[in-house]
């Protein structure tokens, strides 16, 4: 077994960042191991996404020919297996995103080869593949192996590692999956609802609020605050999914990405890795919340261990 | 008519905590244990279905897990659930995802039920694995991150929306009996009544070894595993600096870092 095959991801259109992310996973574990990248798109017709997958690293692009050019899981899984029979890989990696949910599990369904998800690192030590993820709230890290498995499928979790620059002339071949049955069928993509509120993409100072606010009439609070220090307000998603707060105003993985943020205030978000998806490239992040562990507290500049309500109090002050 | 809801006790760390001997998880005295949060909305999106159904349709609850874990069986009943079924041997400890689907496909074969719901992730280990698996092992149709469904007790097919990236949602027709994955904010997921909580003592809860449901020792444990945990630890990372000091203190500083970088 030997090769590293990636998959891509595309959607509606666009091969997806966290694809390139990917390939740049597999160039590290190249330099030591030698073994060729192979990459993957499957569709109805992929060749509009060929040009952009030719990146430094890349030996073989494979397209998979399939029925419809929308993700759908059986077609995914079986597309996977009909590769892993083809290349014999010693790795797969997989994008951790909701379509690599809907369909990398059931690849380990079999038993037949190693499989985790959600790694952020990966790496052999003395001829063993290990990968790690994280924990618990992403207080620990764990280091998985997989003994006795001549084939390793991973998912990747997003932001992990860094999209290289180069480019690659890779060897493009077409293999077909178009006759696999599948048991779900796309009808359409519903695009997030227009509002007329303030779009908090283009925001650059925001003060963002989480669980740690507990209940519905202390937004209020946190809304005057904002509005006192010239923040715009987020929230995290259980604010968004309560409906305390409009689902515009969500940071993270289902909500938006703060991406011409400055300064974030987390105000009582204790730092899921969903959240922080959304706002973690921020250059200056202050985060309060009264448990020292909280995950936000590795990814903030600066950090503030008191209750929310006492600052919330206090900041107005010298204003 | 019959929904299958399998549900995870997830873990929460104590602020202080310690490793076990062997390296390879966290000390159990040092958790405290409570249910999966999606696994709250997977059950509520039963019991809706169950409650327009005229309350023509079973709603069954099963986990894997040691004697702790009927606490959650039983505030599942106290909602409205009908019965529960929790699996566990001493050599089911230690085992990953791919036997926990096993165990759960097992039940679901015996059971029959007309859908299986499972949450999209469990809060303590967030592998987002189990649902999938499970469907690729009964070769059912299956979607995950499920945030709205259309769905008729015994239909052959459902009307569904996926949550996907940025806000942006898919809306799929599947296949039933189907494994769906479900997500948060589906729905409201209700309180126990004190009725309920009364009605649950009552309520039966079958228990099952893996022999029982037909395993053998080679496909629970590690031996029926296709990951292993190496070690676990609490890694070196950046930590914030710290703002000390009186709550007025604190506010002052924070005040003067905004006026630095917003220049407000």
């Amino acid at each position: 077994m030997s090769g590293i095959l990636i998959m891509a991801e595309h959607r509606q259109g666009e091969v997806r960042a966290v694809t390139y992310e990917l390939i740049s996973a597999a160039n590290e574990l190249k330099q030591d191991s030698g073994e060729d990248i192979t990459i993957a798109v499957i569709g109805n017709d992929v060749d509009g996404y060929i040009d952009s997958l030719r990146v430094e690293g890349v030996d073989k692009l494979i397209k998979v020919k399939a029925a419809t050019d929308t993700f759908q899981p059986d077609i995914y899984a079986a597309a996977v297996n009909a590769l892993i029979e083809k290349l014999q890989p010693s790795l797969v990696l997989i994008p951790h995103t909701v379509d690599g949910w809907g369909y990398a599990p059931t690849l380990g369904a079999s038993g037949q080869y190693g499989f985790t998800t959600d790694v952020f690192s990966i790496r052999y030590e003395s001829g063993d593949l290990i990968a790690t993820r994280a924990a618990y709230k992403e207080k620990v890290f764990i280091d998985m192996d997989f003994p006795g498995k001549e084939t390793v499928i991973l998912t990747v979790r997003s932001g992990s590692y860094k999209p290289l620059e180069g480019t690659s002339s890779p060897e493009v071949s077409e293999i077909s999956v178009a006759d696999t049955p599948a048991h779900s069928e796309h009808i359409r993509y519903i695009e997030p609802e227009a509002t007329n509120d303030v779009d908090i993409t283009q925001a650059e100072f925001m003060l963002s609020i989480g669980r740690g606010i507990d209940e519905e009439s202390n937004v209020e609070v946190f809304s005057e605050l904002a509005d006192t220090v010239g923040a715009t307000l987020g929230c995290s998603r259980p604010i968004a999914d309560n409906g305390w707060l409009p689902k515009s105003r969500q940071v993270g993985q289902s909500g938006k990405t703060v991406s011409s943020c400055k300064l974030y205030i987390a105000m009582g978000i204790s730092g899921s890795v969903q959240h922080m998806a959304g706002m973690k490239h921020v250059e200056n992040i202050i985060a309060v919340n009264t448990d020292p562990e909280a995950s936000i507290f590795n990814i903030a500049k600066y950090g503030i261990v008191t209750d929310i309500f006492d600052i919330a109090d206090e900041l107005p002050n010298n204003f | 008519m019959k929904i299958l809801v399998a549900i995870k006790q997830v873990a929460n760390l104590d602020d202080e905590f310690e490793m076990r001997e062997d390296g390879k998880d966290v000390d159990h005295d040092y958790c405290d244990y409570e249910i999966n949060e999606w696994d709250d909305y997977s059950l509520e999106e039963a019991l809706l279905i169950k409650e327009s159904a005229g309350d023509e349709c079973e709603v069954v609850v099963v986990t894997v897990g040691p004697d702790r874990v009927e606490d959650e069986l039983r505030k599942c009943l106290a909602k409205g659930a009908d019965r529960g079924i929790r699996v566990w041997d001493d050599s089911i400890e230690g085992s990953d995802q791919v036997v926990t689907a096993r165990i759960i496909t097992k039940v679901v074969e015996k059971e029959n039920p007309d859908m299986v719901f499972l949450g999209v992730q469990a809060a303590d280990h967030a592998f987002a694995q189990t649902g999938m698996t499970v469907a690729a092992m009964l070769d059912w149709p299956h979607a995950a991150v499920v945030s709205a469904l259309e769905y008729k007790p015994g239909a052959s097919k459902a009307v569904l929306h996926r949550e996907l990236e940025g806000g942006l949602e898919e809306e799929i027709s599947i296949e039933c009996p189907a494994v769906l994955s479900i997500q948060l904010g589906i729905n409201e997921p209700r309180y126990a009544s004190l009725r309920g909580i009364k009605l649950a003592a009552a309520k039966p809860v079958d228990e099952f070894s893996h022999t029982d449901l037909g395993l053998t020792d080679s496909d629970v444990g590690e031996p029926g595993s296709v990951s292993r945990i190496r070690k676990m630890y609490v890694p070196e990372r950046p930590k914030a600096e710290l703002i000390e000091g009186t709550p007025a203190e604190q506010a002052a500083r924070l005040a003067e870092i905004i006026q630095e970088i917003a220049g407000a």
